[in-house]
């Protein structure tokens, strides 16, 4: 998982669908934005089907993470620069 | 108009997914040679497990030529370091579909998905993109989705 792997994070789900992760997020998180394939978070260009739903719970960002043998996960780690930088970033706001 | 812009060799980039279907490796081989034969240079982009698969069934490196890591491919392309003229996708699962539809949004371009394994009806319906799918149930014979390859094949390098 390179860098994201040296985070502490959380798996919410392992080896999910895309529409799992997204269904998930967005009936789970009050806020969360919407961005496209291949956006930077935490300097890994995001992997999925767009629209790719981010969620968050203040600080914590939820996001789907893809590997090729293992599917998707749908992951939680705490880091306030980077959940602000996204919010800033992404282009679609949603609730 | 220069002799080297008339004759500018085209590139692809075959994006191997996860090994565990028996078929990939030698359909990705197949399709290099393909491919060689139309005079397009092929690039192959995979995780560990499956770029080693390709490159040790073919240790002189008769057909295997640059080899990538699925990720850095990813990087270059979202980052417009690198472009190919095709992109074709390997998807037997989930995580095949959101790497071929990651591909195709970031470069616009309409993906080959190649499809195979055997839930590939199934896998073949989650694609709504633009993309041009080559399907068939093919887990450890190969034959399947070589015919079908070799029916689109040219197709695919005249038109996309």
């Amino acid at each position: 998982m390179g860098c994201i792997e040296s985070l502490k994070y959380e798996i919410i789900l392992r080896d999910a669908s895309f529409t799992e992760c997204r269904d998930y997020i967005r009936s789970s998180c009050r806020e969360y934005v919407d961005v496209d394939p291949g956006f930077k978070i935490f300097d890994k260009h995001i992997i999925g089907v767009p629209p790719i739903s981010i969620g968050f719970e203040g600080d914590v960002i939820i996001f789907p993470f893809t590997k090729p043998c293992y599917g998707t996960f749908l992951m939680r780690i705490e880091d306030h620069d980077e959940a602000e930088r996204i919010r800033k970033s992404a282009s679609r706001k949603k609730k | 108009m220069t002799n080297e812009q008339v004759h500018k060799e085209k590139s692809a980039v075959l994006v191997l997914g996860c090994p565990q279907v028996p078929v990939q490796t030698g359909i990705a081989l197949y399709l290099i040679s393909a491919l060689r034969k139309k005079g397009v240079r092929t690039v192959i982009a995979g995780n560990r497990a499956a770029r080693t698969l390709v490159e040790v069934s073919d240790p002189e490196r008769h057909y295997v030529g640059e080899v990538m890591d699925i990720d850095r491919y990813i990087g270059e392309i979202a980052e417009t370091k690198r472009a190919f003229d095709y992109h074709f996708i390997f998807i037997h699962n989930d995580a095949g579909v959101s790497y071929a539809a990651t591909v195709q949004a970031i470069t616009g371009k309409t993906v080959v998905a190649l499809i195979y394994g055997e839930h590939f009806q199934e896998i073949a319906g989650m694609i709504t993109f633009p993309c041009e799918k080559i399907a068939a149930k093919a887990v450890h014979n190969p034959m399947p989705l070589k015919n079908k390859l070799d029916e689109v094949l040219p197709w695919v390098v005249s038109n996309l």
